[in-house]
Formats: structure tokens, sequence, C-alpha cells
């Protein structure tokens, strides 16, 4: 794997292959020394034109429990803010040398566009790009499905038949197109329940089913809910009247949770909006993955970055 | 007096003729011309074309003269086989004084490639709110009759009433940019399941569509005359078509690109970039459906003319990420080889179809005198020599402008611009520009009379 932009692109043997790398890489993040050598000597640009702290930090996690030499660039406060173009900040770090870059990007495709120009010659990661995708948080999301389906099983298997129901903003969530090409390239049915004005309008959006009612929706009894977050601007953009109905219609209240199945998994990417998209109780609830999700994140991207950054297949025997 | 005698073209109507031109005119079309005293131009395989009028182009000058300026303009135009062009007025400063389409068209003579006519802007600053000073424009030396907005749409249907009927008190015509501009913010390309794919902003077919139906009751409830600049939608074709139906006295453009190129380039399919800005243009590039409307249009005279909506960008305002890109195609010195490719090889139109779309109509829609008038006896000495036989790959040694942002780069297109006349003088002669000295000064010598 020479860049990871897309989820799109993965086969399903690429997909499984790197969350089986990831399950290593939580192996290693469980050991007293949460530590491998295996990109000692390397740099890793976290390149940030958009504030997320939270990716960032995963991300930065990852670089150094595999050795990696990280250097955080905000673009906020820097040359970019008075002008500067991808194509010189990128040429300019890429003078100082440095072996890979995660890039979070306003602009849908700028990843792709980094890889592709002969700007600088280094893996990239997608780590976010406008509303188009969000790889590594799609790749977290189907490792920790399969850990609580499959337990210490998982190695080797996909999502076959599993029924994920994906509830909110589908139409400007990078979560929502990663998640769901990555779900349906290993085996998962992807329901979306949203009102029209969040989906994009066209037949089947990204291949998956739609409705427009989050209870019949939910009457389907799926094995996995999730919510998107709602972003404030949505707001006061007539995308619904406000977040009262909002919550009355589409959040995962408390009632909505009870009523949910023993087995069903509750999943947010965070950060959330308690009582908006999601009940607080909902969000605490044993069924609910969302600290898992963060733990299994630093494992995911832990993987990425070792396969990207490496060009191989299978991690070097841990050195303790 | 000079006088050139084009030996053994092809005519739109398929007999084969010489042409003579004396000074600024066509003195004789026959066979067996006499050559005397006229310098020799081998046509053999050519076709005669009356010179190209461009109804749409951005010569970037006053203001942008980085990415274009009104002589690099009337290069590529030259280069295109164009005579004659309409200077979109959203310069800086923005064409909207009787001083600055002046200056435009001063610039526009002294460099003699092309007749550069401007068009004034319909409001202040193209901010849409005031009506500019048309008047002013109208009676100016540059008698403005061409008045647009474009890269923004007069969207307040108040003052797009008030600048129809205002237009029309000067004789001239109002040119649409149709975009409802609150269906289209942050717009980044056509809205359908590409767009929501790559996660960019859509900018839907109704938003140009819901204009030009209002725009065309507006033009028929106040009686006066309309055009829409580059259509780009099935649905837009059909309002269209029913505006005529109706009598109302509406024409249409559509530009090359539109023609040929669908939004799936922006995918970057087949090993090619994607997200490659070279392909961002305003209206932005449609479906397949889209291109067979607009080519089944032109044919059938729903639409009027093409236009090329020539946009020259730099190359730091396209080398960058998508939404940053700026909007635009240079179109000027690919459009008469794309127009060939897109409806021509498939037999929907004539090479007298090609003359009307690119020559005849534009003129007369933007009242270009001197232009537009055939390949005839007496008719203005502005004529394009065109090699239909020729294939080439398109590349930057094409481009006569100062920018390189064309789409075509790379691709396989018919046909070759051979020569173009201007003023009875060859401005491109074997393919090559005449040099600037020489065009310049002949355009001096005709405008003293002693050409």
């Amino acid at each position: 794997m020479k860049h990871l932009l897309s989820t799109a692109d993965l086969s399903r043997a690429d997909a499984i292959h790197i969350l089986d790398v990831a399950e290593e890489m939580a192996e290693v993040n469980t050991r007293e020394v949460r530590k491998l050598p295996a990109l000692r000597g390397k740099t890793v640009v976290n390149l940030f034109f958009e504030d997320s702290t939270r990716t960032r930090i995963s991300f930065e996690a990852a670089a150094k429990r595999l050795s990696a030499d990280v250097i955080n660039f905000a673009a906020k406060g820097s040359s970019v803010s008075k002008g500067e173009s991808l194509k010189d900040t990128v040429q300019t770090l890429g003078a100082m040398g440095i072996d890979g870059i995660v890039i979070r990007h306003p602009a849908s495709g700028a990843p792709r566009v980094l890889a592709e120009a002969d700007w600088i010659d280094v893996p990239v990661v997608n780590a976010g790009d406008g509303t188009h995708e969000h790889p590594t948080q799609a790749l977290l999301d189907a490792f920790t499905m399969r850990r609580r389906l499959h337990g210490s099983a998982s190695r080797g298997t996909a999502l076959d038949g599993v029924r994920v129901l994906i509830v909110g903003d589908v139409l400007h969530s990078r979560v929502a197109r990663s998640n769901a090409w990555l779900l349906r390239t290993l085996g998962a049915e992807v329901t979306f329940a949203a009102p029209p004005t969040l989906l994009p309008a066209v037949d089947r959006p990204f291949g998956a089913a739609v409705h427009h009612d989050l209870d019949a929706a939910l009457a389907e009894d799926c094995d996995v809910v999730m919510l998107l977050r709602i972003q404030q601007e949505r707001m006061n953009d007539a995308f619904f009247p406000n977040p009262r109905e909002y919550t009355r219609h589409f959040g995962l209240t408390a009632a909505r949770a009870a009523a949910l199945s023993e087995r069903t998994l509750i999943m947010h990417p965070g950060p959330m909006n308690r009582g908006l998209e999601i009940a607080g109780v909902a969000a605490d609830d044993p069924r609910s993955t969302v600290v898992e999700q963060v733990a299994n994140g630093v494992s995911v991207r832990m993987a990425v970055l070792y396969l990207a950054l490496t060009g191989e297949h299978e991690p070097k025997e841990p050195v303790a | 007096m000079t006088a050139h005698l084009i030996r053994g073209a092809q005519l739109v109507d398929g007999t084969r003729a010489d042409i003579r031109l004396e000074g600024r005119r066509i003195s004789a079309v026959g066979s067996g011309l006499d050559a005397a005293g006229a310098t020799v131009v081998d046509a053999d395989g050519l076709i005669a074309l009356p010179g190209l009028v461009d109804l749409h182009t951005h010569l970037r000058e006053p203001g942008a003269e980085e990415s274009e300026t009104v002589l690099t303009g009337s290069r590529a135009a030259a280069a295109g086989g164009f005579t004659a062009v309409n200077a979109m007025a959203n310069s800086s400063p923005v064409a909207d004084t009787a001083g600055v389409v002046e200056q435009v068209q001063a610039l526009g003579d002294d460099a003699g490639y092309v007749t550069v006519r401007p068009i004034g802007a319909v409001s202040q600053g193209l901010q849409g709110t005031h009506l500019s000073e048309i008047g002013a424009m109208a009676t100016s030396r540059a008698k403005v009759r061409v008045f647009s907005d474009d890269g923004s749409c007069v969207a307040d249907p108040l003052l797009m009433r008030r600048a129809l009927e205002y237009i029309k008190g000067f004789g001239g015509v109002l040119a649409q940019h149709a975009q409802e501009p609150r269906l289209t913010i942050g717009a980044q390309m056509n809205e359908g399941r590409l767009s929501s794919e790559l996660g960019l902003a859509g900018w839907p077919a109704v938003a140009e569509e819901a204009i030009i139906a209002r725009d065309v009751l507006l033009a028929d409830h106040v009686g006066a005359r309309l055009h829409v600049c580059h259509v780009s939608t099935a649905g837009s074709v059909e309002v269209i078509r029913w505006a005529k139906s109706r009598g109302i006295d509406v024409t249409a453009e559509v530009t090359p690109h539109h023609l040929v190129l669908t939004e799936d380039l922006i995918a970057g399919v087949d090993g090619a970039p994607g997200y490659d800005a070279r392909y961002k243009v305003n209206p932005p590039l449609r479906s397949r459906e889209d291109v067979d409307a607009l080519r089944a249009a032109l044919a059938d005279g729903t639409i009027d003319i093409v236009a090329t909506d020539h946009a020259p960008h730099t190359a730091e305002a396209k080398c960058c990420e998508w939404p940053a890109a700026a909007n635009g195609m240079v179109g000027l010195e690919s459009a008469l080889s794309v127009v060939h490719a897109a409806v021509v090889e498939d037999g929907r139109l004539g090479w007298s179809d090609v003359a009307r779309v690119l020559s005849e109509a534009p003129a007369r829609i933007g009242q270009v005198a001197g232009h537009g008038q055939g390949v005839t006896e007496g008719a203005p000495a502005e004529l394009t020599l065109y090699d239909p036989a020729a294939v080439r790959e398109f590349s930057v040694d094409d481009l006569a402008g100062q920018s390189q942002n064309s789409p075509y780069l790379g691709m396989r297109l018919p046909g070759r611009v051979v020569a173009t006349f201007h003023l009875g003088n060859p401005t491109l002669l074997d393919g090559r520009l005449v040099d600037a000295e020489t065009v310049a000064a002949h355009a001096a010598a005709v405008r003293a009379g002693t050409a």
C-alpha cells in the first residue's frame, strides 16, 4: 500500500489485511512498553489544514508507538494562513526530509491531488478531506465491529451479513462515505436513515438503502446503529427546522436506545453532541463502543502508517 | 492595396473556387481567377469558412494581464480561425463605464489580429444591484451592443426586468449567465451521483434552468431580446425550445467543451489524475445525456451558436486542490476542431452549418459589423482556411495565448486551422501566427485609410 486515500479503492483482501495488522498493533498496545521500532528514523508529518485535535492526536500516538519522529503542522497561524499554496507547503516540508504525510484538508480530493502530483514522492494518508472520505475512521469502525462480533477470533474475518444503520448527516459526512464503501466491501449491508435534506439526491447513495423514518429503520433490527455528528452550521441553513425536531425524529433517544436489541452496537465517531443525535444514556450504555473506537483508532492508524511507510505486507517480529 | 488570391479552396457548399481578396473586401469568388498583383495562397484540400466570431471571450485585460492580454488573447483567437471576439466585462476594473470599453476596443484595434468588441456590464461592478452606465457605453466610441454580467448572474428579477427594458432602448442584447446564486452556494461540479461520491458540493441543473425559464418569460413580457450564455443542461434546451416555439426573442449559445466533455473526467478514471482542476469550469461539465441533448439542440437550431467562453488562468490558479482552483478553460485555439469532432464528424452539422453557428449567427446576435457575411463577392475579407483531413494530438504548441489551461492537451482532435485573414491580410499563415508588428502595422494602415 503506497497511499491510503479512500476506502472505495480498497479490495476486500486489502481491507482484511489492514484490520489483521491492526490486531497485532492492538496487542502491542496492551503491553507494558507500548512501542515498536518499526518506523525508527522515519519522520511523519501531520499536515492539518483543519482543526481536529482528536484525529491529530490519534495519528501522533500511532506514529510515536512505531518510533517515528512526528512533526505537527497546523495551518492556522502558519504560512498557509498567509496564502501559501498546498504545493509550496508540501515542497517546503519535502525539502526538510520527511517520509510520510498524514493530511487533513477542508477540500475534498486534496489528499489525492497531493498523492498524484509530482510535488513530493512520499506515502500520503488521508485523515479526512472535506465532505469526501475519512478512511481510517471507517477502518477503525470496521475493526471495532469485528472485535465485538468475533472477539479473539477476529483475524481473517470480514463483516458478511452484518446490518449497519448509519443515521444523520450523510450528505456532508466523510465518515458515512468511507464507511458505506468499506462496510459493503467487507460484506455488510448498509442502510442510511436521514431526512432527504441530509442525503445526496440520488437513488441508493453509495450503494446503501435509505430510510426517512428512523423508527421504521430501527424496526428492521440492525446489528449496528451508527450516529453521525450534526455540525452546528447545518442548523442555520434550513437542513432541518431546529435541534429539538432533529432529536425527535433522528436522535438515538433514551427510549429508542432502550428498545434496541441487546446485541445491537451503538457507535459514534465523536465528538458527540449529547442530547442531540445521541442521548447520554445511549452513549454510556454497555452496547456503546464510543470509547473503544478511540482506542482502536490508534491501533488502526499504527497499521496504516506501518503498511504505508514500510511498503511491507507483514509486520516485522516485534522487538521488545 | 494588398491583394491575395486563395487558390482552389472548398466553399462551405462543397464547390471548389478561387477567392480573391482586395483591400478589405472579397473582390471575386470563382474558378480560374487572375492572380495578377496578388499573393497566391494554395488552398487545395482546405475549406474556406467565413472568419469565426466568438460572442464569449475573456481577454482578462485590464486587471489580470498575467493570464491574458488583449494582444495575447487576440493571437489565440487568430490561431483558432477567429476574426472577431466579444470581450466579456468581468475585468478589473469592470467594463461598466465608457472609459473601460473604449480602452479595450482601442487595445484590440492596436493589436490588429481580430476585431475586439467589448461587452458592457449590466450592473455596476457586476454586483447585481444597480444598472451600469449602459447608455454611455452604447453611445461611446466602442458602441457596445452586448451587455452581460457573465461570471455572475443577474439574479434579482426586478433588476433583470429593468435591464432587459433599458438595453432594448439602445438596440442591444442582454447575455445572461444563468445561475441561481442561492442554489449554487459553494457549488463545485454538476450535482448528481458523482458529486456526492467525490464529496464536492453540487451545482444542480435546476439552478440554470430556473433562471432561463424566468428570463424568457421576462423577455416576453417586456418585448426584449435575451441571449443565454453557455447553456449546459438538457433541461435548459427544453426550456429554450419551448420559448422559441412561443415566438419569444431568445438566442442561446453552447461552448465547445460542453459538446464533448463530461463530468466523469473529474473522477480521474483509467489512471488519469482525479480532481484535475483543468476540468473545473462554470457552468460545470455535465452528464453524457446533457452532451447529447446539446448536440441535438445545436443541430436543430434550438441553440443558435457556439461560443468559446475562453477563460485563461495562470498555472498556479489551476495547480491546487479542486475547491481552491479557478473556473474556466481556454478554448479559442481548439474551438473549431472540437466542433468538428463533436457534431461534424457524426454528420449532424455540415460546413455551412459550422459557418452559421461560428460566424454568421454570432455576428448577427452581437451586431459585429464587418463579420459573418460569408465567403461571397463583396463580403468583408474575413476568412479562415481549415484543413479537415488533418489529425493532431492537441498540445501546448497549439496554444497561442498566454495561458495553458486547456482540457484538450493530449487529446486527438481532427482538423487544423491553416490560415486566417482579417482586414484582407493574413494573421495566421501555414498554421503560424504572423508576427505582431506586421499585423499591427497593417491594422494601423487600414485605420488610416492607407492600406
